[in-house]
Formats: structure tokens, C-alpha cells, sequence
């Protein structure tokens, strides 16, 4: 099993700790990531919102790159996810500017023909490596920790291919398959706000201070993201919204595979574990992270 | 197409517009399906920031059908949406509300027409300097150039925090071009020749 691995621009810097601990996780189960050579930035939302020809062309650019190597495409930020997808998507709807498309692709020598797929590493480790692997590889379990599973905006919608829009369940499969706990709070696809927290930030400290209270409510030790901008804006803004709510937000923001990789046995520091911003305590590490009796 | 509108009532800024809006919805798939609107408000209150909106999605597509799209285009809420989709996916005329947000930003960058108080826009045109420039996104550099433009203070503000980051390797302080940039450059120059024809 081999994909070609898109990290895109967040995972180079702020959300290094997913690009490591993905990295990590498929290593281990002997999954192969080859990077997309000279990959360029996807053009998010932005580009996408603001031209549209432009944003489609740039985003296909890392298509066709990925089309070459005859592999699928394995993209972890959920913004990226959904950027590339919407472009094929757009390109199925009008094969008018799909063509238009490759004449932009064209002034570089590229051209796009065949449909890649692009698959989210959540998707991947429940649907293609499947549980039953992931538990086989585990040397410890999560017995005892309770995460609140949080999946954002763009990994579910606008069109979510490999579970419910509403109420997935992905995230929580695999990590209570690893003896992990996840609760049920009723944010688990509500915004973070994203850019917002620069553009807006009254907005994205509101919607950041609800989601980490309701985790919180439920009883959860640590959220688990699947996205570089949902989990910057849950960790690092907390004394922030402290300071705005008057609360008491410690709460940790973890990468689902983070979360995984522990449960492998993989060292935290290959996991970008010590460079988080709130840390997993350590007193809710040791008596919960139990070898697992085999 | 044009079915909805009412030319009689409408002034020569609202009718050009409107024609101009008519052209970004035929870039959508089904962007038609704006005119099967209920106002049923299921868009506004699936938004979780709504009640931080001047005009809500519900009252965009009304103002938009009473021929008030000037004041749509001066309105926060276009430029405010986070593109969660929420609207979109429980929209039970499946309206991609979401993209037509976008045409109407769109349409607002054309015809320069911008909330007065609310510069965000400026953010969108820093993102695209940064692609054009080193074809990947630098989040320092972005977020800096957004600030220097806007809002100077709360770049001080931001120090601490950027420097904590720093410090955990998660925020590179230069930019780091990629090998091929000329050739994302070329793609970027022939897409806008493409889409001006």
C-alpha cells in the first residue's frame, strides 16, 4: 500500500506534530508515503473563493503531479482535502473548464487527464488498513482516556465520501478500538472558525471557548483533531480565551494520530509530542497508557 | 435565467450587477437553484456565527430577490464566512450557499465595492502574493503582511506568541520558495489570461 503523500504549507511549520506522527504511524504499519515532489500550496479556500480559474489551476498543478507517480493522493489538512477533491469535483461537473484547466497546466508543461483520488489518513487507517491492523500494531492501550473526537468543517463537508455528514464516526472507531473512550458532545463537526481567528478574532475566540467547554462538559481529557487550523486554533488561542471568558481552558489538542502513534509505542518526541503547546500531562499518561496485556 | 428579476424596478448600477452576478452563478454547478430559495432560514441557523453577520444567509438571498445586491457586496458577511458548508450540506433545496458567497465575493472585488470598516480582503490578496511569490503558503509572512495592513497593534500583541511557537519549531521566520515556482507562476498568468477572455 503506497500513496502519494500531499503534507501542504500548514504541516511544514505549525502543524508539523501531524506531518511527523502520520509519517510515524504509516511507517510502522508498514504503510508507504512518497512525497509529491515540488509540491505547491493547494490555494485553500482563498484562492478558491477569489478566482476561481486561478485557485483550480493551481490546486490541479499537485493533481497532475500526483497522476504521474500513478498513486492516490494522501492529504491530511482537511482544507487541502477538501480543495483538491472540490477541484476534480469541478472539473467532473464542466469538462469545458477542465479543459481550460489544462491550457493554464499546459504553460508548464503538465496536463491532468486522469482523476486521482484523494483520501483523508483517517479514512485510510480505518478503510484500507482496517482496525483489526491498527489494534494488532498497538503495544499499549488507551484504556481509561477520554477524547473528545473532533472531525471540523472541511474533512465532512461539503461532501463527505467515507462517513455521515452529521454524526461520524470514523475517528471514534479507531480510537476506542485502541481502548481510548470517546465522548459524545454535540460539536464534533461544528467550525473552529479558521482564518477567522485572524481576520475576526471576537468570532473565533467565541466558537473556539463553546467547543473546548463542551468537551469539557463531556468529560473529555483531550480533543483530537484531524486538522492543522481546527487543532492551532483550539491550542494555541486557550489563554487567550481564557483571559477573554474569564475560564479555565487546559484543555490538550492532540492529532488523532498522535493519539495513535502513542498507542504503537512510538516515541512522543517522533510523535511532535513535546513540542505541543499544552501537553498531555504526564499524570494522565502513565496510569491510563497500560501495556496491553497480549 | 433571468426569470426572478424584476428589470422595471431596478436602477442601471443594480441591473449591471446583477448581470454581472448572473455570470459567477453560471460557474457553479447549479447555481441556478439559487431562485428555488424557501427562505426557510435553515442556512442561518445551521451558521454558527450568524448573529455575528450584518445581513444573515437567509436575508442575502432575500435582498438579492428584492434587487438589493449593492448592499449585499457592502455587507461583512460575505468576507466573515468561515466556509464550514454547514449551510450547504442541510440546505433542502440544495443550494451551495456557500459558493455563492464566493461568486459575491467575487462580484465585490470586481466592482471594488468593500464593507467600509472591515478590510479582510486584504488577507485573501497578502494569501496570493505569498503563492505567486515561493508557490506555498508562509504563515508568518501572511499573517504579518495582513496585520502591517490592517491593524499594525495587534501585531506587537502577537510577538509572544509567535516566538513560543517558534521555539517549538512549528513557525518558520523565512519563506522558502519552492524548486519549480516559476512554473506555478506560468499556471497562475495563463489561468488569468484564460479567464479574462
Amino acid at each position: 500500500m503506497e500513496f502519494a503523500y500531499y503534507p501542504g504549507c500548514s504541516l511544514e511549520t505549525a502543524g508539523k506534530p501531524y506531518d511527523q506522527s502520520v509519517r510515524e504511524v504509516f511507517r510502522v504499519l508498514g504503510v508507504g508515503l512518497r512525497e509529491i515532489e515540488d509540491w505547491n500550496c493547494c490555494g485553500a479556500t482563498m484562492y478558491m473563493s477569489i478566482n476561481k480559474m486561478v485557485g483550480y489551476s493551481v490546486a490541479a498543478r499537485n493533481l497532475a503531479l500526483a497522476q504521474d507517480m500513478g498513486l492516490e493522493i494522501c492529504a491530511p489538512c482537511n482544507s487541502c482535502y477538501t480543495v483538491l477533491r472540490k477541484t476534480n469535483r469541478h472539473i467532473q461537473w464542466d469538462p469545458a473548464s477542465g479543459e481550460q484547466i489544462n491550457q493554464a497546466l499546459a504553460a508548464a508543461g503538465l496536463s491532468y487527464t486522469k482523476m486521482v483520488e484523494i483520501r483523508h489518513p483517517l479514512d485510510i487507517l480505518v478503510n484500507d488498513v482496517k482496525l483489526d491492523k491498527v489494534i494488532e500494531a498497538s503495544r499499549y492501550s488507551l484504556n481509561g482516556l477520554k477524547v473528545a473526537p473532533y472531525y471540523g468543517c472541511q474533512l465532512v463537508r461539503p461532501v463527505f465520501h467515507f462517513d455521515d455528514i452529521e454524526e461520524p464516526q470514523t475517528m471514534d472507531r479507531l480510537l476506542e478500538a485502541l481502548g481510548a473512550e470517546a465522548v459524545d458532545y454535540p460539536d464534533k463537526v461544528r467550525c473552529c472558525g479558521g482564518m477567522l481567528m485572524t481576520t475576526f478574532e471576537e468570532v473565533a475566540l467565541r466558537l473556539n471557548n463553546e467547543l473546548l467547554t463542551h468537551a469539557e462538559d463531556a468529560g473529555a481529557d483531550v480533543i483530537a483533531t484531524a486538522c492543522p487550523l481546527c487543532q492551532i486554533n483550539l491550542e494555541c488561542y486557550q489563554t487567550q480565551i481564557n483571559k477573554q471568558f474569564g475560564t479555565n481552558h487546559k484543555m490538550p489538542i492532540l492529532y488523532f494520530s498522535q493519539l495513535v502513534g502513542l498507542a504503537m509505542g512510538i516515541e512522543g518526541e517522533k510523535l511532535g509530542m513535546d513540542t505541543m503547546m499544552t501537553p498531555l500531562p504526564p499524570v494522565m499518561l502513565t496510569p491510563k497508557l497500560e501495556k496491553r496485556a497480549v | 435565467m433571468r426569470a426572478n428579476s424584476f428589470p422595471e424596478m431596478e436602477t442601471t448600477r443594480e441591473s449591471e450587477l446583477r448581470t454581472a452576478f448572473w455570470e459567477q452563478v453560471e460557474t457553479i454547478p447549479q447555481g441556478e437553484k439559487i431562485k428555488n430559495c424557501l427562505q426557510c432560514g435553515t442556512c442561518t441557523g445551521s451558521c454558527p456565527i450568524s448573529y455575528m453577520m450584518d445581513i444573515t444567509p437567509r436575508e442575502v438571498v432575500g435582498l438579492f430577490r428584492a434587487g438589493r445586491i449593492e448592499e449585499i457586496l457592502k455587507s461583512r458577511t460575505i468576507w466573515i464566512c468561515a466556509s464550514c458548508y454547514a449551510c450547504r450540506v442541510r440546505c433542502p433545496q440544495g443550494i451551495l450557499v456557500t459558493d455563492l458567497l464566493y461568486a459575491l465575493k467575487r462580484l465585490a472585488m470586481e466592482k471594488q465595492v468593500y464593507p467600509s470598516d472591515f478590510p479582510v480582503y486584504a488577507l485573501s490578496k497578502s494569501f496570493i502574493d505569498n503563492v505567486y511569490k515561493y508557490g506555498r503558503n508562509h504563515e508568518l509572512g501572511l499573517v504579518a503582511k495582513y496585520l502591517v495592513r490592517v491593524d499594525p497593534l495587534k501585531l506587537l500583541a502577537n510577538a509572544t506568541f509567535g516566538l513560543s511557537m517558534m521555539k517549538r519549531g512549528r513557525l518558520a521566520v523565512m519563506p522558502k520558495a519552492i524548486k519549480k515556482v516559476h512554473e506555478v507562476r506560468k499556471i497562475i498568468d495563463r489561468a488569468k489570461q484564460i479567464q479574462s477572455v
